[in-house]
């Protein structure tokens, strides 16, 4: 079991706000973690510091080994780290095609190619495998604005995958989705992440699908990992209990906004 | 297969204008010529367009390629056209390549702003200048074209067989750049920059490269125009030329390299009857014709062929 990221003594203030404090987490290649905590729990600061999105205000991270703090998006998806967001990035005014041809184009080389059409023959096959993969496969040559979120999601976590990354953080992969869809989309996408081998990191606010996935969580409180472990462990938890899952189920599930 | 579908448009249109050039009259041959000289400068607007970004200010490369061919000619001797084409690009990439370093930090108006200052100083410098003529500028000398010499009544055709051939040789590597990675990255930027970022690409090297193909070819653009018109004045760097350039970008639409040559046809012939028929309005019809596309055609005269092909097939 060899470790792939380490964090010490993380934090991010925002003026007084402490948005993630003293976060120490250490997680071992293969680990499919799930992150939960209730709105405003620090869970994106997180991600976001771990992907170079937003600086730290102290605290060290380390990514297969090495210090990352201070690397930018770029760097750290050359090195593997990958992620998807809350609210999914995408070039809404492109096809779908053209946003995965971008994304392995991208992947590739870091000098892009100015006189060979974007779409090669190989990039098609890519984007079609991964498409086929996510089951949407319909949406291929429809703008991003003609899908709907769930299948947006997708497409985002999609992309992420396309860097052919070690370790992928997903920002609630199934907030905006309907609760019957939430399970599919898991399945579509946890089906793809085993066959490549990936360590996921991933927020979810939905406990049923926190059990059904993951083996390991950290639950997040006002900044704060208050306990970290094995799924049933942590569920047990008296303060994750008061803190996070009492109180909240089935409330204010659907209504995230913000984040990166 | 498109792209080969375009590519033998580009190339069936230039010999066409190549063949009519025998037999239009001169102030056609003129006209066609200004207005290629002018697409390759809105082919530079619309480059920075589709990665978002409206340059009021592509009239400093425009007036640097003017410039370039006047004063080679005036002060080192050079006569060939082609050779005072390249020192306007070499400038031009000099410059652009300093800019750039600036430039490609800003967005939407600021972007907008500093590059209508530049140009602006670059007019205020010329019209200071009193070996170049200030406002006035200075006539363009004799050039040749490799073994041809254009003097003899045929002058006007010569420089059309010019700006034909550099404006297909433009065309054809825009229409594989817009659909290349390349291309392709420049409106990923417009379209949503986190995620250029999280896909490791570098935005500002992107854009940067960018805005130096499109001042580059801004300046060739320039160039043709004062080896057309004969002359070159400080106007070339004026905002409101710019704001042609931009005009004419919005008239043709980001969708074909075509539609470029064909707006900046259209708009010089629109100002030209304009100006002879309303002399005292012809800036207000101007600006109807723009209210109009914006409100009906917001992609450009272009989205008319490509709607037409989508209901047909
Ligand atoms: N850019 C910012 N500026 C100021 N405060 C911020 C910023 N980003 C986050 N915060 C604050 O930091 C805290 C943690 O926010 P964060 O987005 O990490 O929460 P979260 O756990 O992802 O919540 P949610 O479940 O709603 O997505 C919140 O109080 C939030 O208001
Ligand atoms: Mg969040």
């Amino acid at each position: 079991m060899t470790e792939i990221l380490r964090t010490e003594g993380l934090s991010r203030y925002f003026g007084a706000v402490v948005a993630a404090e003293d976060i120490n987490v250490t997680i071992t290649e293969g680990e499919i973690v799930g992150v939960i905590g209730s709105n405003g729990a620090g869970k994106t600061t997180f991600i976001n510091m771990v992907t170079g999105y937003l600086p730290p205000s102290a605290g060290t991270i380390a990514f297969d080994g090495s210090p990352i703090k201070g690397l930018g998006p770029r760097k750290l998806m050359r090195k593997g780290l990958s992620r998807s967001f809350q609210i999914p990035q995408l070039f809404l005014e492109l096809s779908v095609l053209d946003n995965l041809s971008m994304a392995l184009s991208a992947s590739e080389s870091r000098h892009l190619e100015m006189m060979r059409p974007v779409r090669t023959p190989e990039r098609i096959a890519a984007a079609d495998e991964i498409l086929t993969q996510m089951g949407i496969t319909q949406y291929r040559e429809e703008m991003v604005t003609a899908m709907p979120q769930g299948a947006r999601k997708l497409l985002d976590i999609a992309i992420a995958m396309l860097a052919n990354p070690r370790m992928l953080l997903l920002d609630e992969p199934t907030s905006g989705v309907s609760t019957e869809e939430k399970h599919t989309l898991m399945d579509t996408v946890m089906e793809v992440v085993k066959r490549r081998g990936l360590t996921v990191l991933f927020v979810e606010h939905d406990m049923e699908i926190v059990q059904k996935y993951v083996t390991r969580v950290l639950a997040f409180a006002s900044g704060v990992v208050i306990k970290d472990g094995p799924v049933e462990e942590v569920l047990a938890d008296a303060k994750v209990q008061e803190l996070v899952t009492g109180k909240r189920r089935g409330k204010n599930i659907e209504t995230q906004e913000g984040g990166a | 297969m498109g792209l080969q579908k375009s590519e033998i448009m580009l190339v069936a249109a230039a010999l066409a204008i190549g063949l009519l050039s025998f037999v239009i009259p001169d102030w056609l041959a003129f006209t066609t010529t200004l207005a290629i000289a002018s697409a390759l400068v809105v082919l530079g607007v619309v480059m920075l367009m589709r990665a978002g970004l409206v340059s009021f200010g592509q009239g400093l490369y425009y007036c640097i390629g003017g410039y370039a061919v006047g004063m080679g000619g005036r002060f080192l001797g050079v006569t060939d056209a082609l050779l005072l084409i390249g020192m306007g690009v070499v400038v031009t990439v000099a410059l652009a390549m300093v800019l750039g370093l600036l430039l490609t930090r800003y967005r939407e108006i600021f972007f907008a702003m500093l590059t209508l200052a530049f140009s602006m100083i670059l007019y205020g410098i010329l019209v200071k200048s009193h070996n170049l003529g200030s406002t006035d500028g200075f006539g363009v000398g004799d050039w040749t074209l490799l073994w041809f010499d254009p003097e003899g009544g045929k002058g006007s055709r010569t420089v059309l067989w010019l700006a034909t051939g550099v404006g297909l040789a433009v065309a054809l590597f825009l229409n594989r750049y817009f659909g290349s990675s390349m291309g392709l990255a420049c409106e990923a930027i417009r379209e949503n920059e986190v995620r250029v970022e999280y896909m490791g690409m570098s935005r500002r090297q992107i854009l940067y490269i960018n805005y130096v193909i499109a001042a580059a070819i801004g300046s060739v653009g320039g160039s043709l125009t004062s080896l057309a018109a004969g002359h070159v004045d400080p106007t070339m760097a004026y905002w409101t030329i710019s704001g042609e350039f931009v005009f004419i970008a919005l008239l043709g639409g980001t969708g074909h390299v075509a539609a470029s040559f064909i707006a900046a046809m259209i708009f010089i012939m629109v100002r030209t009857y304009a100006v002879e028929l309303f002399p005292n309005s012809w800036q207000m019809i101007l600006g109807i014709v723009l209210l109009m596309i914006i409100l009906f055609l917001p992609k450009g005269i272009w989205s008319l062929f490509t709607r037409k092909r989508r209901v047909a097939s």
